[in-house]
Order: structure tokens, then C-alpha cells, then sequence
């Protein structure tokens, strides 16, 4: 599972970060690395960047995983630095904005935009495969999800929408329930593809979402 | 109460609907032109709901408008912008003011229009809309809830005998038919070979089915079609037919070939009936008619 980001438009960092002049850079050293946005180098670029609109940047790093709890660690090892700034700009997903956010009372800055939780299909190639609904339906659709590969979302078929295996809202996009009935056809099951599905549950888990989780101890 | 258009499906009769948009503003004399201009040449009417996820007056009060003026309403709904409680609220509404004929679609998406920051609802696909028309009138919302005074529809919903591949369609065009669709308007067709085989195959079902009849206005718009919108087919010989047509008369070619495509459809009984778009030339529809001998 990876945490798909791009970087915030420039500008947008800028105004997020008017009238805060000492700013901690956070960086992520797993997804955000991964997908070029807030590893190692980015952090460093960053840095440059608002050194040269005049900040201070009072110190930086790139914690392992920021979503994780040792991120309290490596904040708690960068005291000094993040001390001495005015905000904290983190360049990790909302997961490590969020976990940032929990152990440092200053404001703290995201300049990432979290895009989905996807995989790499290919070098450099990330797609969203799951929407995260609670209620898996990959079972009857040839392991592809309808919720989230169909720009509708549509349980029972596809569109009009489509045209030659294609998405309406994007040629290059190829239309998911196209490829669910390709798929059933090859496995010999297309009378799931007949299956009536009835209005999806939205309140498996109604937002927001928590689980807790049970360990019987023997 | 049977509305008047379920009454002509039920006949023999050869069933013509057309449709008007309803304007963007409320500025409504134009849809009222076209009303009064059709409402008795036509069986009914549909009234799009937010075509090409455009925002424009909603359909319910372009079929209200419908209803003070004499005509048979087809209320067209999307899933685009309503939840299901948004959806069953207006089929009470629809039901009340004696609207009773439905269409039922999934919609464009919301990219397509000219409000694409929107959020795109798709609560309900089409086929669940069916169902829920059928569990309403059966005196239950869709949480399962007694309702004070059930409802009674005409369903219907679209199919695409052009579509490619044609298969994944004709599976959802089934779940349509178990779902409760009574009539089907089809998307445009062009080619009447290709469209006679699909009528093969949906005959043997128990839906009646209307063929989607879309005005090509010149060879530049029917060469867009062909290329541009999902599930349509224009062949080439009706391309050149416009392409032939004098200057100034690629209209008239138009109006002409519609018209005799619908005159086939009805001689050699190959569909129920047909649906007419005039897409924003409503008033060349009594002249397609009239071409046809209708």
C-alpha cells in the first residue's frame, strides 16, 4: 500500500506559509520518497526555495515513515530546530501531516496534496485500485473494483458512456467494467456480471471511520 | 392510472417521442414553443435532466410545464446529482402532480458538462432506480419504510445497439428488463442492419423498444458523431448523402434522412416506435414527421 502524493503548487505553499518566517521541514523517507515528492532531495529543494523568498529554515529531516509512531522519536531527537521555528512544513501525505500534527502544539503546514492509497503498476506508474469502502466486492468482479476504477462508480454494468474499452471521461482510461467482463468471460463466470447488486451500504462504517482492533488472549 | 404513453406501448400503435431541453435561466419561452409546437404530434415528450451534466432548469419542471399544457410528460432522471432520498423524494413529487412515465439513467459524468468541480453523486446506478420505482410501488421506500400513499410509474431506460464492445450492454440491457424497464429509448442509430439484429435479440424480451432517431444537420456534425460519441455509428453512405446535399440544404438532407429512416422502422416493423432528438432544432420535428408520414 503507498500513499500517492503530488507537490502543492508553489504558490500555494507560499501563502500557506505568509507571515511564518522559521519553518522545519519534515519529509517522509517511504511513499513520498517513492513517488518523488518529499524525499530526501525534494526536502532539500524545498529548502532552497524558501531560503531564497527569504526564510529561515531553523533545520530539517526525513523521518522513516512519518505516518508511524516513531515519528514522536524523531521529533523528539530535532527539539532544538523545531524550537526555534515558527511552523512545521510537512512534505509526507495527510497521514504524516496528521501524525505530525498530534505531538507539536505549532502549526504544521502540508505541502503535499495526498492523491489516493494505490500500488505501483509499473515503474513510475501508480494506480488507485481500492476505495476503501468496507464492503469488498472484488470477489464478483474478477478482482477489479467497479467503485473505484469506474469514474461512476456504477455496480451493475457499465455505462453508455463507454466506447471501446475506454472511459467516457478519459480516452487513455480504460473502462473498468470493459475489463471486469473480459476477465469473468476468461474464468467462464460472466453470470456473475448478471448478478443484480443492490444499492451499495455506505454506512458499513460511517465516517469517520475507526476499528478497534480485538486480540482474544488465550 | 395507466398514463396515456403506457396505454400506446400496450397498443399496436407505433410509439413517437421526442424531447425538449429546458433552458438555462428562466427564460422558458423557448421551451414552451417547442411544447406547444409537439405536444400533439407525439405520443410524449421527455424532458432531459441536465444534459451532458450541463446545469440547466430541472426536468421535473420542464414536465410539470408539460402537464399544464395538455402534453404526456417522460420525466427523465439521472443519478448524477440526486442520493437516493433526493431521487425518491422527486418520484413522490412526479407521482402527485400525475407525472408517470419515467426514464431512467444512469447520466453523463460530471467532467463532460460545465460544472466539473462537482461532485458526481451516483448513489443509485440505473438498474437500482428501476428497482427502487418497483419497491416504491409496492408501498415501501428504499430503507424499507411504509410509505403514506405508493406510487405507480411507467419505467423506462436507455440501451446501445451500437455500442462496442456489445456485449457488456446487452447483459446490463437484461438487468434493465428483470428490473422493471418497460420501454427502452435507444441511443441514435443509424445503420438498420445492425439495429434489426439487435431487435432480434430484444424481442425476446417483454419491453418495447423506441429507436433513437437523431437528426444529423450536416456531413462536419455527422462525421463529429461517428467519431466522437461513444456508441454512435454513422456509415459512411449517409455521410456523403449530407456531403451531396446543395449549399444550404444539408438540413433538409438531414431532415430527409431521418424521416425516412423512421418510415422503414415502421413499414417493416422493426421496433415499437421511435424517439426523436432534434437536438436545439425542435422545430424541424413535425417535418421529419411529416417525411415519415406520421
Amino acid at each position: 500500500m503507498k500513499s500517492i502524493t503530488k507537490q502543492k503548487p508553489f504558490d500555494e505553499v507560499k501563502q500557506q506559509l505568509d507571515k511564518l518566517e522559521r519553518i522545519y521541514i519534515v519529509g517522509c523517507g517511504t511513499c513520498a520518497t517513492m513517488t518523488r515528492t518529499g524525499g530526501r532531495e525534494e526536502v532539500l529543494d524545498m529548502k532552497e526555495h524558501l531560503q531564497e523568498l527569504g526564510k529561515l529554515i531553523t533545520g530539517w529531516t526525513v523521518i522513516p515513515t512519518a505516518c508511524d509512531e516513531m515519528t514522536e522519536v524523531a521529533i523528539g531527537e530535532n527539539d532544538g530546530a523545531i524550537h526555534n521555528a515558527n511552523c512545521i512544513l510537512v512534505m509526507a501525505c495527510a497521514l504524516g501531516v496528521h501524525r505530525v500534527s498530534l505531538y507539536i502544539s505549532k502549526p504544521v503546514i502540508p505541502a503535499l496534496d495526498t492523491l489516493f492509497i494505490g500500488i505501483e503498476e509499473s515503474p513510475g506508474n501508480f494506480h488507485e485500485v481500492c476505495a476503501q469502502c468496507g464492503q469488498c466486492v472484488l470477489g464478483e468482479t474478477a478482482g477489479i473494483c467497479p467503485l473505484t476504477a469506474c469514474h461512476k462508480g456504477l455496480l451493475n454494468g457499465p455505462c453508455g458512456g463507454t466506447d471501446n474499452g475506454k472511459c467516457e471521461v478519459d480516452k487513455e482510461k480504460d473502462c473498468a467494467w470493459t475489463l471486469i467482463y473480459q476477465r469473468l468471460e476468461e474464468q467462464g463466470r460472466l453470470d456473475l456480471m448478471r448478478k443484480y447488486h443492490p444499492p451499495k451500504n455506505y454506512q458499513v462504517t460511517p465516517r469517520p471511520k475507526i476499528t478497534k482492533l480485538v486480540i482474544d488472549k488465550e | 392510472m395507466v398514463s396515456k404513453f403506457k396505454q400506446g406501448l400496450d397498443s399496436d400503435k407505433f410509439v413517437v417521442t421526442s424531447e425538449v431541453a429546458p433552458p438555462k435561466g428562466t427564460n422558458i419561452e423557448s421551451m414552451l414553443h417547442h411544447v406547444d409546437l409537439l405536444k400533439d404530434k407525439v405520443d410524449a415528450l421527455n424532458v432531459t435532466d441536465h444534459q451532458s451534466s450541463v446545469m440547466r432548469f430541472p426536468s421535473i419542471g420542464g414536465c410539470l410545464t408539460i402537464q399544464e399544457r395538455g402534453g404526456e410528460p417522460i420525466l427523465q432522471m439521472t443519478c448524477r446529482d440526486r442520493n437516493r432520498l433526493a431521487l425518491q423524494a422527486e418520484l413522490l413529487l412526479a407521482y402527485t402532480r400525475g407525472i408517470t412515465n419515467v426514464l431512467c439513467l444512469t447520466g453523463d459524468a460530471v467532467p463532460v458538462g460545465d460544472h466539473k468541480e462537482a461532485k458526481g453523486v451516483f448513489d443509485l446506478d440505473s438498474v437500482q432506480l428501476l428497482s427502487t420505482i418497483r419497491q416504491m410501488e409496492s408501498g415501501k421506500d428504499l430503507g424499507g419504510n411504509d410509505l403514506d400513499g405508493a406510487v405507480e410509474f411507467c419505467t423506462g431506460a436507455i440501451v446501445t445497439p451500437e455500442a462496442r464492445p456489445i456485449e457488456p450492454q446487452l447483459i446490463k440491457f437484461e438487468k434493465k428488463v428483470k428490473a422493471g424497464a418497460e420501454f427502452f429509448q435507444t441511443q441514435a442509430i443509424y445503420d438498420l442492419d445492425n439495429f434489426a439484429k439487435f431487435m432480434q435479440y430484444a424481442r425476446q424480451f417483454p419491453v418495447k423498444i423506441l429507436a433513437g432517431i437523431v437528426l444529423l444537420s450536416s456531413a462536419r456534425m455527422a462525421k463529429y458523431m461517428t467519431e466522437n460519441v461513444p456508441g454512435i455509428f454513422v456509415p459512411q453512405y449517409l455521410i456523403d448523402e449530407l456531403a451531396s446535399a446543395p449549399k444550404g440544404e444539408a438540413l433538409s438532407k438531414g431532415i430527409e434522412i431521418a424521416g425516412r429512416m423512421i418510415a422503414t422502422l415502421k413499414k417493416e416493423a422493426v421496433c415499437d416506435g421511435v424517439h426523436i432528438m432534434a437536438i436545439g432544432r425542435e422545430e424541424v420535428v413535425p417535418d421529419i414527421l411529416a417525411v415519415a408520414g406520421l
